[in-house]
């Protein structure tokens, strides 16, 4: 029999997804041995043509990383969904859009102007230009792809069969997903391929973990030495592990520093960042405005606090007043 | 002006001249290897040939952009290392730490001697894993397996052949132990959270110390023996290191790398040396004075932008004495250094210089070795640190206590200089953020070597078969990250690059993914 045909891809993401990919260290002669590696950017030469001309879904599983926000980007989730059995969305930003979808905040016009025009550093150089889509000199024409507004996740693109959650995944998580694809112990279509607890079942703080919670005030991570041993909420620090997925092992929390969400809700919860949110505010001490606006003050980013990862695929989304696919 | 021919035979005309140019343009491409895909997010290079067939200009192209700086804005500052991070998921820990540094500006608090040794550690372990992911994985295999070797063997799984399995193994497990270090301080590898103004989040428990002070030995080790692979199979041969030294792979541009106060080469904290292509020491600065000495140049065709010195202005792209390109990264530290702090990596620093005459060494594929001597360099710092009674104190962090303003916070990434600049509100959220990456720095002589390489390897309109490939070696020896320089793709070089003729039509197409 054939091995099962495997394809690693990334859109908008950092590099860290394929990392983790690597960090599976000696494990990964285990997979290589089992598996068919049709493509693999990082690693491998590859045609655009050549996954072109593969039969549809002769692929097994492709395993996708990065938000999209480009046109090529689109077109090769497109490519690899037809190409596939199973289109898997490894990564925060494939899941969720990432932490490049915080700049679903903000208009492409402000990118562009601070880069090319406001910078400190920019100024003396000459005039100042702005890259052009096309560029001619002396009958020379080049072009450059433009930019989208808006970031989106896989799903909001292409049909999506599982998802990876992480930023990035664990080498772990990685592995299980890996073998329950290769044994066809598959959970139900659309499944988040981790431990559907929050992560607080984990930590191993949970033990410290107040049972009726009550905020005076909230402390930013750089205010107070916090206690390696004690539950971050209870002492008065956010922490996004009661709305976010186990599985990654607490590693911040191991670090010593709060969960920021990065492994997203569990499947019983739409949006993340509303979750925590009403659980958070619902604890809030006071009960007068003016006091309440005071105990909040400890939480100035409210975004970028509990949608780090995630804005592009909750119901906030983007900015009201930027399209969704426009340019 | 209006045609007198009656409209069918116009059509038929048209028809006709459509046909002939269809024919006459598939004639012209015959030479094409794939037609245009549109691959947007990789690292683009159009050339353009004379009536001669020789090269009139070469574009190296960046097209992608995030935008970092501005999604930044608003957030609170003591997030930044953790989201600017996510700028590049290779060197992570190189952007963690430059955010980290900017908040001990921003907040005005000098982290305990403890916090500082802990940073340290995890930022020399860093350059050492991530250096050796260079030299076994990335740019080494063209040296340790050879130029000549074809493509589908210039990889890990080649350099393992050559090398032998064991010692592949080697490789894999050290870097893994490695990293098991970073993730103990960071929680995490990939994007670690320990970075906080005034120290680190955790600290070293004393009953944890043995276990570190043993793989800080066997990094040391480790290196010593990359050093002596390198030295047994690229220095012994004298077709490589006429390679090395060739005019095609050399730049006379100015130098800029961090030094400590001997003038010792450092990555974690110092003051910025430049030299110029003489050698010659002409600018030494610490970072608040970055604004003076660092400016960035745009040009239309590209996203990326090209940094130069600022006092003296840009000077295009250009070498020699008035040049104002400087370069960054492993060749260059060596370059603005008297030298290395620790012994063993200052007997390979003589080594580098004996055999490759004085400084500054302009040759590009020298950043190789320079890496290797840094690793040395890199592990002896992890012995140091690890020795260091202050390792396992409890006292980890100052808390802040100073109205925020204006951080600047410099490290020196495995790829170069990088530079955070953050201003912020009283409440320390950011008002503005400005970073310098290290592929920047070098992108003005990248893209000269580029233009070399092309130049040198296609006359008369005769496209040489390794075009590709010494164009990649040229690139490959910076260990360019283009995540990093637009804040946009991951720290791998996919590459097209697009020959047309006078006519501009396209004539050629090579790809590498």
């Amino acid at each position: 029999m054939p091995k099962p045909k495997v394809a690693f891809y990334w859109c908008a993401s950092c590099g860290g997804c394929e990392e983790t990919v690597v960090d599976l260290a000696e494990d990964i002669l285990g997979v290589v041995e089992k598996v068919d590696i049709v493509l693999w950017p990082v690693a491998m030469d590859f045609k655009y043509k050549d996954l072109e001309a593969m039969a549809d879904k002769s692929i097994t599983a492709t395993l996708l990383n990065g938000a999209i926000r480009s046109t090529e980007q689109e077109e090769m989730a497109r490519l690899l969904r037809r190409k596939s059995q199973f289109l898997i969305a490894y990564g925060s930003c494939a899941v969720s859009g990432g932490i490049p979808s915080l700049a679903n905040q903000f208009p492409r016009e402000q990118i562009l102007k601070f880069n090319y025009e406001d910078a400190p550093t920019l100024g003396s150089g000459g005039p100042k230009t702005r890259p052009q889509l096309k560029f001619a000199e002396a009958g020379r024409e080049v072009s450059l792809p433009d930019l989208y507004n808006v970031v989106r996740s896989l799903d909001q693109v292409v049909d999506v069969d599982y998802y990876v959650p992480g930023c990035p995944p664990t080498p772990n998580i990685t592995k299980t997903a890996i073998t329950a694809l290769l044994e066809g112990k598959l959970p139900p279509k659309g499944s988040v391929l981790a431990p559907d607890i929050a992560l607080c079942d984990e930590c191993p703080r949970k033990k410290s973990k107040p049972t009726n919670v009550s905020f005076t005030e909230f402390k930013r991570p750089h205010q107070l030495l916090a206690n390696p041993e004690l539950c971050f909420l209870a002492q008065g620090v956010v922490c996004l592990g009661p709305a976010t997925r186990s599985g990654c092992g607490s590693q911040c929390a191991t670090g010593n520093m709060p969960c920021t969400g990065c492994f997203g809700p569990t499947s019983r919860v739409r949006d993340q960042g509303l979750k925590i949110m009403s659980s958070v505010c619902a604890n809030v001490a006071p009960k007068e405005e003016g006091d309440i606006n005071k105990v909040l003050a400890g939480i100035p980013d409210p975004v970028g606090t509990f949608y780090r990862y995630g804005l592009a695929k909750s119901l906030l989304r983007r900015k009201v007043n930027l399209p969704a696919n426009g340019k | 002006m209006e045609s007198d021919m009656n409209p069918a035979t116009q059509e038929a005309f048209n028809q006709g001249s459509l046909r002939a140019n269809a024919a006459y343009q598939s004639a012209r491409r015959n030479v094409t290897i794939n037609p245009i895909t549109r691959l947007e997010g990789h690292g683009k290079i159009d050339i353009f040939l004379d009536d001669k067939g020789d090269v009139e200009r070469a574009y190296l192209q960046v097209p992608e952009l995030r935008g970092f700086e501005v999604f930044c804005l608003g957030r609170p500052a003591e997030d930044l290392p953790q989201i600017t991070s996510r700028i590049c998921g290779v060197c992570p820990t190189a952007h963690h730490m430059a955010s980290t540094k900017a908040l001990d500006d921003l907040y005005k608090v000098e982290p305990t001697p403890a916090g500082r040794r802990i940073r340290e550690l995890v930022y020399n372990t860093f350059m050492l894993e991530d250096h050796a992911l260079h030299v076994f994985v990335l740019g080494g295999p063209d040296f340790i397996v050879g130029p000549e070797a074809p493509p589908a063997q210039r990889n890990i799984v080649g350099v393992i052949q050559k090398v032998g399995l064991e010692a592949g193994k080697k490789v894999i497990s050290s870097r893994r132990r490695l990293r098991e270090l970073i993730a103990y301080f960071g929680g995490k590898v990939v994007h670690p959270v320990l970075g906080l103004p005034g120290g680190v989040s955790k600290a070293l428990k004393p009953e944890d110390l043995p276990k570190f002070k043993q793989l800080a030995q066997d990094g040391l080790e480790f290196a010593l023996w990359t050093l002596e692979v390198f030295k047994k199979i690229v220095l012994a041969n004298p077709d490589y290191v006429k390679l090395i030294t060739s005019d095609a792979y050399t730049h006379k541009t100015c130098y800029m790398g961090m030094v400590d106060d001997q003038n010792k080469v450092n990555f974690y904290d110092g003051k910025l040396r430049v030299v110029d292509c003489a050698g010659k020491e002409i600018y030494k600065f610490g970072p608040q004075q970055y604004l003076d000495y660092v400016a960035e140049h745009t040009e239309p065709w590209s996203y990326m932008k090209f940094t130069f010195l600022k006092p003296r202005g840009w000077n295009g792209f250009v070498e020699g004495p008035d040049t104002s390109i400087y370069s960054v990264a492993p060749l260059a530290r060596l370059n603005v250094s008297d030298g290395m702090a620790t012994p063993k990596a200052q007997a390979a620093y003589d080594e580098f210089y004996k055999t490759l005459g004085a400084k500054p060494v302009h040759h590009t594929l020298a950043n190789h070795w320079a890496r290797v001597v840094e690793m040395v360099y890199a592990a002896e710092r992890m012995v140091q640190l690890i020795d260091d009674p202050e390792i396992t104190s409890p006292e980890v962090r100052r808390v802040p206590t100073h109205v925020p303003k204006v951080g600047i916070g410099i490290v020196e990434a495995p790829r170069g200089t990088l530079f955070h600049h953050y201003e912020t509100d009283e409440r320390g959220l950011i008002t503005m953020a400005n970073l310098v990456v290290a592929t920047a720095n070098n992108a003005a002589r990248i893209a000269m070597s580029v233009e070399k390489a092309a130049k040198g390897l296609i006359k008369g309109g005769k496209v040489t078969e390794g075009l590709l490939n010494k164009v990649e070696m040229a690139f490959r020896a910076y260990d360019p990250c283009l995540g990093c320089a637009t804040h946009s793709l991951p720290g791998h070089l996919p590459l097209r690059v697009n020959i047309y003729d006078r006519r501009r039509n396209l004539v050629r197409q090579l790809v590498q993914e």
